[in-house]
């Protein structure tokens, strides 16, 4: 019976191992310039904790295999140390995996939260709100209009709140539900939650950033493939959690000032 | 008259009788125009890029309803009605309809009674959260995904309040609660036509969404026609 459970255990971790091992389970295609260094770091995190894992298991599995069946009366033995030693190993294994792993990730962690973006990088603000996305670019002046909470009106698809009435920098502001962007072309975006926590997700962009009501954050990418991608919300922000999406729009450096022109006039 | 002269009156006096409606006996009338002064704000294409099987709907994406202008600075989408004189009246036994349909109410500005049956039905593909937001009516939401049967409410105080989803943002409309069946909702040409006022002294409130509401004293004797007409501001932004 013992053996039969060291079978189970070395085939459980021989399964589990086959679809990362084959690449059953590809991600999606990266169209970012900082999103290999994620996937390298996907890679090796899944490298590392696989073969830890799969190790781990076989271990088990010997153990299993060769202290089981043991003859009555013959001396019980442990582990050299007692279990003191066991579990000191244990905390220097796992935290020198993690620090590895956290070494390894500080350079594609850094490039997307420690340097700043290119001077050049176009500023575009994200508003998410219960259930959508909005986007804001300051148009030809270069400028957001302020935002006045009390100004917003829906209805009147007003839904940064500005003031074109008495501002005039917000008079050319363009605001759009679709994230439109020039291909090969730095974007900082500029987050900003109206309501609750939400969440701005992009597979392809390899770029998973919480909106935090009350803090303003920044975040910066080059997206440099032409395509339509959704953006969802990772974060359970209310019943309409589910139907929270939108669109990043990749477009060419000529089409993207066409759309710019083409927004200005309305 | 002879005998059968008088058979065929009778009965086309029964018929008549059949015909028309039980309400309040033909009076006067009060018609007239609503109208802006100004420059409107430009109403701006609304986006449902988010909501791809409403997008879909529209060759070219339709604008926000929240000023209706016309030729001539007529102005559409302006409740016109009694707000005193005329005595409060039992709700009508047919339902009001708000239909949801390509991410927009239909219609913009629904007028319906005190107490008469509101049907809200969605013809989307896609779920919506209804959420009228009265101030003195009862306030709730209701969630009404693809397919279900309509959902059926009534308001009983009169009260004129705005309507929103809770899952697309630019899907905006309004609802009038009135007290009486003397209304009227302008289209494009601005005309409205209160008819079958008994004599008496009436208050005649416009109320457009943005531009507010405006009232006119008028005082019908017997079947005469009277013109009211109302004149709002507008605002460029």
């Amino acid at each position: 019976m013992g053996k039969l459970l060291a079978i189970v255990l070395v085939a459980i971790a021989v399964l589990s191992a086959y679809p990362i091992v084959t690449h059953m389970f590809v991600l999606p295609e990266d169209i970012s310039t900082h999103g290999y260094a994620i996937d390298s770091q996907i890679h090796d995190t899944m490298l590392e904790a696989g073969l830890s894992f799969v190790g781990a298991q076989i271990v088990l599995a010997a153990f299993v295999w060769s202290f089981t069946n043991r003859k009555e009366g013959s001396p019980l033995r442990s582990f050299p140390g007692g279990a003191k030693v066991a579990v000191m190993a244990a905390f220097v294994l796992v935290g020198t995996e993690v620090l590895a792993l956290g070494v390894m990730g500080q350079k594609a962690w850094a490039e997307v939260y420690f340097t700043a973006p290119k001077p050049n990088a176009i500023q575009i603000q994200a508003q998410a709100e219960q259930f959508a996305y909005y986007f804001r670019y300051a148009g030809p002046d270069t400028k957001f209009g302020a935002i006045h909470p009390d100004k917003i009106d829906e209805g009147n698809q007003n839904y940064f709140g500005l003031d074109p009435a008495n501002e005039v920098e917000a008079r050319d502001d363009i605001v759009s539900g679709e994230l439109v962007v020039p291909v090969n072309r730095e974007v900082q975006l500029l987050m900003h939650a109206k309501d609750v926590g939400h969440s701005f997700y992009i597979r392809e962009l390899r770029i998973q950033q919480d909106f935090v009501p009350g803090l303003d954050l920044s975040l910066h990418f080059t997206a440099t493939k032409i395509g339509k991608y959704e953006i969802v919300c990772t974060q359970l922000c209310g019943l309409g959690h589910y139907n929270m999406k939108a669109y990043m729009n990749v477009m060419s450096e000529e089409d993207y000032e066409k759309w710019l022109t083409e927004q200005a006039g309305q | 008259m002879g005998r059968k002269q008088f058979v065929v009156a009778g009965l086309a006096m029964l018929v008549l009788a059949a015909t028309s409606k039980a309400g309040p006996p033909a009076g006067g009338t009060v018609s007239g125009k609503v109208t802006y002064e100004g420059t409107p704000a430009k109403m701006k294409p609304i986006d449902m890029s988010k909501e791809p099987s409403c997008a879909k709907m529209y060759p070219t994406p339709p604008v926000a309803e929240t000023v209706v202008a016309g030729s001539g600075n007529s102005l559409g989408n302006v409740v016109v009605y009694i707000s005193a004189g005329a005595p409060d009246e039992a709700a009508p036994s047919t339902a009001a309809v708000f239909n949801q349909k390509g991410c927009r109410y239909i219609p913009h500005v629904l007028v319906f009674q005190v107490n008469q049956e509101l049907k809200i039905q969605n013809e989307d593909q896609t779920s919506h959260n209804i959420h009228p937001l009265p101030k003195i009516n009862r306030e709730w939401n209701k969630s009404q995904p693809p397919g279900t049967p309509p959902i059926s409410e009534k308001y009983d105080k009169a009260e004129i309040f705005p309507v929103k989803c809770n899952v697309h943002p630019w899907m905006h409309g309004n609802f009038a609660v009135l007290k009486n069946s003397h209304f009227a909702i302008t289209g494009d040409s601005g005309a409205f036509t209160l008819p079958n006022l008994p004599p008496g002294k009436y208050t005649v409130t416009a109320w457009h969404e943005s531009y507010g509401d405006q009232s006119q004293e008028v005082t019908i004797s017997g079947r005469e026609a009277k013109t009211v007409n109302f004149v709002f501001k507008a605002k460029p932004y």
